[in-house]
């Protein structure tokens, strides 16, 4: 008998809330190709009004940084805080951003 | 208002009903998945579908208590009346067997109540009827989308998935042409512009199932006595088990609720 997960691979999904703001990841789940993970996405992810457009994607598609590189990665950016924009003044007609 | 009035809204009464029973039987069936689906995600799925379904049927058996106006609840409908008061087709009784039985069996009905509900949604006199028509319609499209996919990937799939949605074909095509089949209560109701005629529902489904069928590499087989009694309250041997379960709480402790 075949790996039940060679048939059914995993997939992460992806759930847009709202028109306007961007997909977020949801979870995972497995499926036999892109069809039917969208269908177990839309009724595993989607059943309390969450969304209103699914992407799926094979998680083996997913290129990941290596976690032990994570300080070369990351650290160089810590200290370096100007990069955030709360050092410039925002006229008040702009309103909130 | 006289007897001819009364047994006007009687007949309607059972002409809803009939759908309501379809979709409560349909409901129940597929909650029977619960705890045993496959893989986590049909799970859901197939809860998400009965849920539908059991919607609908509490939509319709509350409209026709209010037609009939004699204070019988969508539960007095769905819990406290006996077998032979039933009118569901007997397709929606047939007993889960396996997933192809359940999906194919799904399929069957999703192909005829898509169609159902968007033509009674367009024309039918009821505008209680209508609106239920606009939501259900929607969720059927899904139903018969998701059934429809796991047709084709079950019937165009491994050795042994292939054997069992052909299995599901010959046991369960038989009870298709019940769909297409108008009791009195329904032909009236067409005739009050009410609800659709089945039969005029029949080219759609046909296509729907080639196009399905054609890609799942499955053939129809020629049936030549379609089974029927469901909408006269004659139904198969697994209907009394299924409402032993289904009636078992309302029978044992009446008038409970969540």
């Amino acid at each position: 008998m075949t790996d039940k997960h060679e048939l059914t691979p995993l997939w992460e999904v992806f759930i847009r809330p709202r028109n306007g703001l961007h997909h977020r990841h949801v979870g995972s789940l497995h499926a036999a190709d892109s069809a039917l993970a969208l269908q177990s996405a839309r009724d595993v992810y989607t059943r309390r009004g969450e969304g209103n457009s699914i992407w799926v994607v094979r998680s083996s598609d997913i290129a990941a940084s290596d976690p032990s590189f994570a300080e070369p990665n990351f650290e160089p950016a810590d200290d370096k805080i100007y990069r955030h924009p709360t050092f410039y003044d925002i006229p008040d007609e702009v309103g909130h951003m | 208002m006289g007897a001819a009035a009364a047994s006007a809204e009687a007949t309607t009464v059972a002409a809803i009903v009939e759908i309501a029973d379809d979709c409560l039987i349909l409901g129940h069936r597929l909650s029977e998945w619960c705890g045993h689906a496959p893989i986590l995600e049909e799970e859901l799925a197939l809860a998400n579908m009965g849920l539908d379904l059991l919607g609908q049927a509490r939509a319709l058996y509350a409209h026709a208590g209010e037609i009939e106006g004699k204070g019988r609840s969508e539960d007095d409908f769905a819990f406290l009346r006996r077998e032979r008061e039933y009118r569901n087709c007997l397709l929606v009784e047939r007993e889960n067997r396996d997933f192809a039985h359940t999906m194919l069996r799904q399929l069957y009905f999703a192909a005829f109540m898509q169609p159902f509900w968007r033509t009674v949604a367009a024309t039918s006199s009821d505008e209680t009827l209508r609106g239920i028509a606009a939501k259900a319609e929607k969720e059927m499209a899904y139903h018969l989308r998701h059934a429809g996919e796991w047709v084709i990937r079950m019937g165009d799939g491994t050795e042994e998935s292939a054997r069992r949605m052909a299995d599901a074909v010959i046991e369960l095509h038989r009870y298709t042409g019940e769909l297409f089949m108008a009791s009195p209560a329904r032909a009236d109701a067409v005739a009050a512009k009410l609800l659709p005629d089945p039969g005029s529902l029949r080219a759609e489904w046909d296509e729907t199932i080639a196009t399905v069928f054609a890609a799942a590499k499955l053939t129809a087989p020629e049936i030549r006595v379609m089974q029927k009694g469901g909408r006269d309250g004659i139904h198969g041997e697994d209907m009394g088990h299924l409402l032993a379960e289904l009636q078992f709480m309302q029978r044992a402790y009446p008038g409970q609720t969540w």
